[in-house]
């Protein structure tokens, strides 16, 4: 592994962090409404305001405020809920791991289900099984995650087939099938378009490398078919879905908000509706900056793993 | 499949044996009759050569032999053994224990021939594993090693762990021989083994092909385009032409008393260098296999052509009495009796004018590192061109040769300003081309054009090829609509294409079409220099003579002047009035085209000039071969550049100092330390080296 690709790749990530950071300070400082009004009311009395914004520190010069703020984001401190007066990081952390057990499942759904399908589509290219396949895949990607996510409702929580909890989230600690049976229909909800997303995308990378010339090497070699599939095409034909999965936790992160309302989860989505409804600006910042970081951090876990994969990209700059 | 089909073949029986194969394709729109009543021999210990134009079918036979056609096409008729086996009706499981282990494959295009995410050791030990059944992972890497040693690979075991990018491109395809060579196979079959590889690293790979040869009893079946390649190392050459076998026998036969008028078009439209051959183009194109035209398939292009070879079937006629030299022709006798030949060249007397481009120690680096790169010091550029001074006259060809990665196609686009220039001065017109204002600039683009290697992919996809000829009428010139309409009639006429193509599309049309719609394009511009860069190396060598001979007409006429790019020195023989020699980013040797094949020569020069493969199927002279790849650009050798692969080379001076580019008469310079009388032997000469 090329350690000085590595690290630009970490500079490159710390940058978007940082500018990401400023806009959404720059933003939310721009917003109309003081603070203090959010917290006291339109009626608080001039000394009542000035002390509340000396507790916010928002008597500060501006770009006091921002580096504060920008330093905040790097070690994890976002300040305190205007409505509670809770630490943000304390009301996030909980909900963002639910969020983040939510998404993760639905990953990998998506990396079990799909890619073993696109797999099999392409080896049986043009036959049967493909046609299957492929035509399936166009009926996940045209249904939206609010509509499967309401049909899902529908049809598996209500009887006759009341077969899961109709929402609500129930920690892993009291018991692990419990959980799963309280996760796995948001995370299916979620699921549908990136699942055919990924299906497509596998299959159309394999197919291509199943096309390729080091592919005919292999079977002129007298490599069984099996072994040509798994020990010469999948790691090339891999090679774009995983971009292609690392993009979509991003999606996923952002389509988490539709779905957890309508499954009543207590993640991070449900959290910035209700924030956005109080303007509790902390929490607003800080709902936007971590799907944004998770994303980020998600791209540069691709780049690692295609380094690890295509010992073409060691060579960095080219 | 049964046991009785397994039954070894008597001794003398060929090892391979194609009997009257036709291969068909079904289309959208049809059948495709690939490959129709094709037959062959290979025994052991013998080289076979298939040779024929780009859609002559041969590696299409290629893979009908080893059962790898696409999806859509099948074998239906005639019948292929190997070895006592039906290979036609062999089992999915028959197959796979001969394929690998019995006939290797060796795929053109090492590049992508090779699985970029496994290691070269790997991918070697893989088809020893599957057929070998070694007795322990030790011995297996043992095998490997042995192997990639006998492919003349520099340290096995390092070449083993390293992936195939880190690899050149001769190592590259030596590594893929490997994989051919690890079971020792019966049958060895070559596919274009050569084709992108440098005449060096090309001369190099037949040498290896020899000695493997000898040393394991193959029979080899080699592809390929190039007649030289086969004269050299074949035994048997078959030609190959629109899917049928036009002529087949022992290669001193076939090429000194040719019998079908294809093969002696073939022969005569091939360039060879320093012997002053005009080469001539073979009219016509080859036809589509769609609808066969009845009788004789090459009728349409054949100057002996009479009625009765348009209808019937023309089979084969024995020329010589054993059947061993055979010719499909009617007319053969005739034919050998009044042979279709080249004529020699009159070399056109160009006068050349004023110097129109004056360029001064042009220096053009590449990934120069960052500002804090730089500032450690652990950072070199890549030196593509690093100090050329080159001169070009009014109406007057130059050409630039030298092996791939050499920096001449930089230099030439640097020369137009499609690179920026790193250091030194390009003069055009007496201005430095730094200097001009948009205004100028934007004449200089009209008046310097360039043509690219690869036709099809200069060409826009989308438009049609009026509206590609007629751009740079509209973005240089100020005539109206009508007068432009004129003009690309006239353009298209001067290179020979008829004003019927102007409403298709690129697709639409042939490589060598293609092509000469890239030269009208460059002269709609009314330039005065063009920068051609290996205009004619992704064409078949019968439209290669025709481009050139168009090439060579339009210069006389419009006095242009050409920059012609090249790492083929018989191309640039048969068009340029002065060669310049370049390698590793520097200009070596330079002169009038003449003085560059004659001595003295600069030691790369002379390499590069035996490396070529001659015509001549008795010509056995010693050749030289230079040891190891080009030197890395971003640390190219102190002293002489070429002193790391010199045969010739004296010792410390060559290390130490840079030699200069010394004028050694008539403006022909050489940069060598050696003297002239050193330089002066003949191109045959025993040169063993120090």
């Amino acid at each position: 592994m090329n350690y000085l690709y590595l690290l630009k790749r970490v500079a490159i990530a710390g940058l978007s962090v940082f500018v990401v950071s400023s806009v959404v300070f720059g933003v939310t400082t721009l917003l109309p409404g003081s603070a203090a009004n959010i917290v006291l009311g339109t009626e608080a009395t001039e000394e009542a305001v000035q002390q509340v914004n000396e507790d916010l520190g928002l008597d500060r010069p501006v770009y006091v405020q921002y580096l504060d703020f920008v330093g905040g984001v790097f070690t994890g401190d976002f300040g305190e809920s205007l409505i509670s007066g809770q630490p943000v990081a304390e009301i996030l952390w909980p909900r963002l791991l639910r969020t983040l057990q939510l998404a993760v499942v639905a990953m990998l759904i998506s990396m079990v289900v799909a890619i073993p399908l696109g797999i099999v589509a392409a080896a049986f290219r043009d036959r049967a099984p493909d046609f299957l396949i492929t035509s399936g895949s166009y009926v996940g990607l045209s249904i939206p995650s609010f509509v499967s996510a309401t049909l899902l409702l529908l049809f598996l929580t209500t009887p006759p087939l009341a077969l899961f909890p109709k929402g609500g989230y129930v920690p892993p600690r009291e018991g692990l099938v419990e959980w799963f049976h309280h996760l796995l229909l948001p995370a299916l909800a979620m699921n549908t378009v990136i699942l055919a997303y990924v299906l497509r995308q596998t299959r159309s990378s394999m197919v291509e490398t199943l096309e390729s010339d080091y592919i005919r090497t292999a079977r002129l070699k007298g490599v069984a078919e099996r072994n040509v599939l798994f020990k010469h095409a999948l790691r090339n034909g891999l090679l774009p879905t995983i971009t292609v999965l690392a993009l979509n936790f991003g999606w996923m992160m952002g389509s988490v908000v539709i779905i957890e309302q309508i499954f009543a989860y207590p993640g991070m989505g449900e959290m910035i509706v209700q924030a956005i409804e109080n303007r509790d600006l902390p929490l607003i910042q800080a709902g936007i900056l971590v799907p944004t970081i998770a994303f980020i951090t998600a791209n540069f876990a691709a780049d690692v793993i295609y380094t690890m994969l295509d010992p073409r990209i060691n060579l960095g700059e080219e | 499949m049964s046991l009785e089909q397994q039954n070894r073949r008597a001794e003398g029986d060929p090892l391979l044996s194609v009997d009257s194969v036709d291969v068909t394709f079904e289309v959208a729109d049809g059948t495709i009759r690939a490959l129709r009543d094709v037959s062959l021999d290979v025994r052991s210990g013998e080289t076979v050569g298939i040779a024929g134009e780009s859609g002559s079918g041969k590696s299409t036979l290629a893979l009908a032999i080893v059962r790898y056609l696409d999806a859509n096409g099948r074998v239906d008729a005639g019948s292929i053994t190997f070895d006592g086996t039906d290979l036609l009706s062999a089992s999915r499981g028959q197959l796979r224990s001969i394929r690998g282990n019995r006939i290797a494959h060796v795929a053109q295009n090492p590049a992508t021939a090779l699985n970029p995410s496994m290691r070269v050791g790997a991918q070697v030990r893989e088809a020893i594993e599957l057929h070998q059944d070694p007795e322990s992972t030790a011995a297996a890497d043992e095998r490997v090693y042995e192997v990639l040693d006998q492919v003349n690979l520099p340290d096995p075991e390092g070449i083993a762990r390293r992936y195939p990018h880190e690899l050149s491109g001769g190592q590259q395809q030596r590594a893929l021989l490997a994989v051919g060579l690890s079971c020792n196979p019966d049958l060895l079959i070559l596919d274009e083994p050569t084709t992108g590889l440098d005449v060096t690293t090309q001369a190099k790979f037949l040498d290896l092909v020899e000695d493997l040869k000898a040393e394991y009893d193959a029979g080899i079946l080699l592809i390929t385009h190039n007649l030289g390649v086969i004269a050299q190392i074949a035994d048997r050459v078959n030609i190959l032409y629109a899917g049928e076998m036009l002529e087949t026998g022992p290669v001193e036969d076939v090429f000194t008393e040719p019998a079908n008028p294809y093969t002696q078009a073939l022969l005569a439209t091939t360039p060879e260098i320093a012997t002053n051959k005009d080469v001539k183009p073979i009219p016509g194109r080859i036809p589509e296999l769609d609808r066969i035209p009845d009788g004789c398939i090459f009728a349409d292009r054949c100057a002996f052509a009479t009625e009765e070879c348009r209808s019937g079937d023309v089979g084969m006629a024995a020329v010589a009495e054993d059947r061993a030299h055979e010719s499909r022709c009617l007319h053969w006798e005739e034919v050998v009796a009044n042979p279709v030949v080249a004529g020699e060249r009159e070399r056109v007397e160009r006068t050349r004018g004023e110097a129109i481009m004056t360029v001064s120690d042009l220096r053009k680096y590449y990934d120069e590192g960052t500002f804090v790169q730089n500032l450690l010091g652990d950072h070199e550029p890549v030196r593509a061109v690093d100090g050329v001074s080159l001169t070009i006259h009014e109406s007057e060809a130059v050409g630039l040769v030298g092996e791939s990665g050499c920096g001449k196609s930089t230099l030439g686009r640097t020369l137009l300003k499609l690179h920026a220039v790193t250091d030194g001065r390009i003069e055009y017109d007496g201005r430095d081309i730094h200097d001009l204002s948009k205004q100028e600039l934007n004449e200089f683009h009209s008046e310097c054009q360039i043509i690219f290697q690869d036709p099809e992919a200069s060409l826009n996809p989308s438009k049609t090829v009026r509206a590609i000829v007629e751009r740079p009428l509209k973005l240089f010139g100020d005539r109206g609509p009508e007068a432009r309409d004129d003009r690309v009639v006239e353009l298209l006429d001067q290179v020979n294409l008829g004003a019927d193509i102007v409403d298709k599309r690129p697709q639409e049309l042939s490589g060598g079409q293609q092509q000469r719609v890239g030269i009208a394009r460059a002269f709609a511009a009314d330039p005065s220099l063009i920068v051609l860069d290996e205009p004619v190396s992704s064409l078949d060598v019968s439209v290669q003579a025709s481009i050139l001979n168009l090439l060579e007409d339009l210069c006389t006429e419009y006095g242009t002047s050409y920059l012609l790019i090249s790492h083929d020195l018989s191309v640039i023989e048969a068009l340029c009035d002065r060669v310049a020699v370049m390698y590793l980013g520097e200009i070596i040797e330079t002169g009038a085209t003449d003085r560059i094949f004659d001595p003295p020569y600069h030691p790369y020069t002379r390499a590069l000039l035996s490396s070529i493969p001659s015509l001549d199927p008795h010509d056995d002279r010693d050749r030289i071969r230079l040891d190891g790849d080009v030197p890395d650009a971003r640390d190219p050798p102190t002293g002489c550049s070429f002193h790391t692969r010199c045969p010739q080379k004296i010792g410390e001076v060559c290390e130490t100092e840079d030699p200069p580019l010394d004028d050694v008469g008539d403006g022909h310079a050489v940069s060598c330390h050696l003297d002239e009388a050193e330089m002066s032997d003949p191109l045959d000469a025993d040169i063993t080296g120090s």
